[in-house]
């Protein structure tokens, strides 16, 4: 929502574009390998992911524009990694701010100051600030550079039907109607997904009491990229109050309204502006301010059981809704798209076997149960659901006034990446090991040269060895090798010896590693990677 | 902890509840829970004492 007299995409910083439906009506029909609903940040993430494996897609999406307000702005670290590997991560490092330190503050005293890791070692911070508008600009320029992606705006699926090889989709668009067929569909339409209902499945698990509003305020504020939480302050008592800065001079203030506080109420105008300057006052901050825009979201935790439904897969919000604290929504969803991208892309192209889908299920609903139990940890603390959660939270931020150990519970922990333990298509571990990432996990920066050894990864899969003589013989069209000085930065992160390897996937998560490697074990390894035909 | 110990605990104990107040001894006690086992440094031995503690409670 934005105030009265402004329409919903006039901002105070950023002009949004006008994307009109495809003038050009010959051939809308034709058959797509790959359709998209939901030109949001996920979906355009999977349209690029896709066309960098060479595979086509046609994106769509009901709206003229970009979403209305800034809804997500904590892209991570991870993300990052995914931003390049898409080819659009450039406008982001120059836009975005980064930053690795929260405070939290309890009846105004500060009980906790928290750093998320951080080092020379890594390419990128573990987390930055962004305005969603700009997430959606930036992938929508490298999609516009893009000739195997057709981007139709304006275009509402309306309906959906599983055919021999396929599925029909009937689109509609201020200009006509017509139907096309898809090989695959991803559904990237969002936390109401349409097409989620067009295929019956619901999203299962828990609504949380606690409801924000988030409102997003323009002002020459004086304070450090640090976000901060403020615990039942005096504008607020009993409440939460979470405050990011945004570029633009744009900060977000999310605060938490009581129980029983009238949702219509607490979202009127008048009554957001004399919230957010309550919040304002609380920080000390005195001078003049614009509002930008607003909302009111829940914390919940609802997930689909399977992702995947025949041809269609879910990502995104369509497949799960996650609490804001835990910083997932937009960065599950961008390695959702990630993710599908480049298994659909070589069951597509024969470079794998069809079973490599059902691992996608199993790898991102993980991620997502993940951050419900991390989320719900944040939720409970930040909106307390019973008398007891009440009485230990008020005791532990009461105690952290004194007692720094207590503060801790005040830790919003922001994830690593998730692991993929259980996955079908990840080898098990080398015992041999005594440190390092394990199988499923995302693979861990370090400097090699003047760069880093993210920079030195193959578009597909890639094996980092120590010793050149496994490579020889090795390398193929999706397999670049990578040879590594033992006692390196590169070789302590992953405690490798001078005959250890990894494989790393296209996703930068690993699928193998051996200490003690041979060109079999590679290849036996690269097969259950791909689920292809096991030898 | 000798008898005596303990009595001057359970002394302190009652004196401070009162002057803290009815409204404030839940949050009095359930801090002192947090700050005692982080004392205790033994999870299990807390855990064991919670279970423990919330025995008869209705007799």
């Amino acid at each position: 929502m934005r105030p009265a007299g402004r329409a919903e995409t006039d901002s105070l910083y950023f002009n949004y574009p006008q994307f009109e439906p495809p003038a050009e009506r010959a051939g809308l029909s034709e058959p797509a390998p790959v359709a998209i609903v939901g030109a949001g940040p996920v979906g355009m993430a999977a349209a690029l992911g896709l066309a960098r494996e060479g595979i086509r897609s046609v994106l769509f999406d009901a709206k003229s524009t970009f979403n209305d307000g800034s809804r997500a702005i904590c892209v991570a670290r991870q993300s990052y990694h995914i931003l390049e590997r898409l080819g659009a991560v450039a406008p982001f490092l120059e836009k975005s701010l980064g930053w690795t330190t929260g405070r939290s503050f309890y009846r105004g005293q500060q009980i906790l100051e928290f750093h998320m890791p951080d080092s020379s070692r890594e390419k990128y911070r573990p987390m930055y600030n962004i305005e969603q508008q700009y997430i959606e600009q930036f992938l929508w320029d490298a999609i516009a550079r893009e000739p195997l992606i057709d981007a139709r705006w304006q275009s509402e699926v309306t309906g959906m039907e599983d055919v021999e090889g396929g599925v029909r989709l009937d689109v509609k668009d201020p200009l006509g109607s017509y139907s096309l067929e898809a090989d695959w569909v991803l559904a990237a339409d969002g936390a109401r997904s349409r097409l989620r209902g067009m295929r019956g499945l619901r999203l299962k698990g828990e609504n949380f009491e606690g409801r924000y509003v988030i409102a997003d305020v323009q002002m020459d504020h004086d304070y450090p990229t640090i976000r901060r939480a403020l615990f039942d302050p005096d504008c607020r008592r009993g409440g939460t109050i979470l405050v990011h800065r945004q570029p633009d001079n744009i900060w977000r203030i999310d605060y938490q309204l009581r129980d029983g506080e009238d949702e219509a109420e607490a979202i009127r105008e008048d009554t957001v502006r004399a919230s957010v300057a309550a919040v304002l006052d609380e920080l000390g901050y005195a001078g003049g301010w614009e509002l930008e825009w607003w909302s009111v979201y829940s914390a919940n935790t609802l997930a689909l059981d399977d992702y995947r439904d025949g041809r269609v897969f879910f990502i995104g919000d369509s497949a799960h809704i996650v609490p804001i604290f835990g910083v997932r929504g937009l960065n599950n969803g961008l390695a959702d798209a990630h993710n599908i991208a480049w298994k659909l892309a070589r069951v597509m192209q024969g470079r794998a076997g069809p079973a490599l889908l059902d691992s996608y299920t199993p790898e991102r609903r993980g991620a997502t149960l993940d951050v419900f139990a991390n989320a719900s940890k944040s939720a409970r603390f930040m909106t307390p659901p019973t008398p007891g959660w009440q009485l230990m939270r008020d005791a532990a931020l009461n105690l952290a006034l004194s007692h720094p150990f207590a503060g801790e519970l005040a830790n919003p922990r922001q994830m690593t990446p998730y692991t993929y333990a259980d996955s079908p298509i990840v080898s098990a571990d080398d015992p041999a090991f005594t440190g390092g990432p394990v199988p499923g996990a995302s693979l861990p920066e370090a400097r090699v040269g003047e760069g880093f050894l993210s920079d030195l990864l193959g578009p597909g899969f890639t094996l980092l060895a120590f010793d050149a003589g496994l490579t020889a013989g090795l390398a193929g069209s999706d397999l670049k090798t990578v040879v590594l000085e033992p006692g390196s930065e590169a070789a302590e992160v992953l405690a490798a010896g001078p005959r250890s390897a990894y494989l790393v996937r296209p996703d930068l998560h690993i699928a193998a590693r051996w200490t003690k490697a041979t060109p079999d074990a590679v290849r036996r390894a690269l097969v259950r990677a791909t689920a292809g035909e096991t030898a | 902890m000798t008898p005596a110990d303990v009595e001057t605990v359970y002394e302190a104990l009652a004196e401070t509840l009162d002057a803290v107040g009815a409204d404030k001894r839940e949050l009095f006690l359930a801090k002192l829970a947090l700050l005692l086992s982080h004392d205790l440094g033994d999870t299990a031995r807390v855990l064991s004492r919670i279970g423990e503690a919330a025995q008869n409670l209705d007799v």
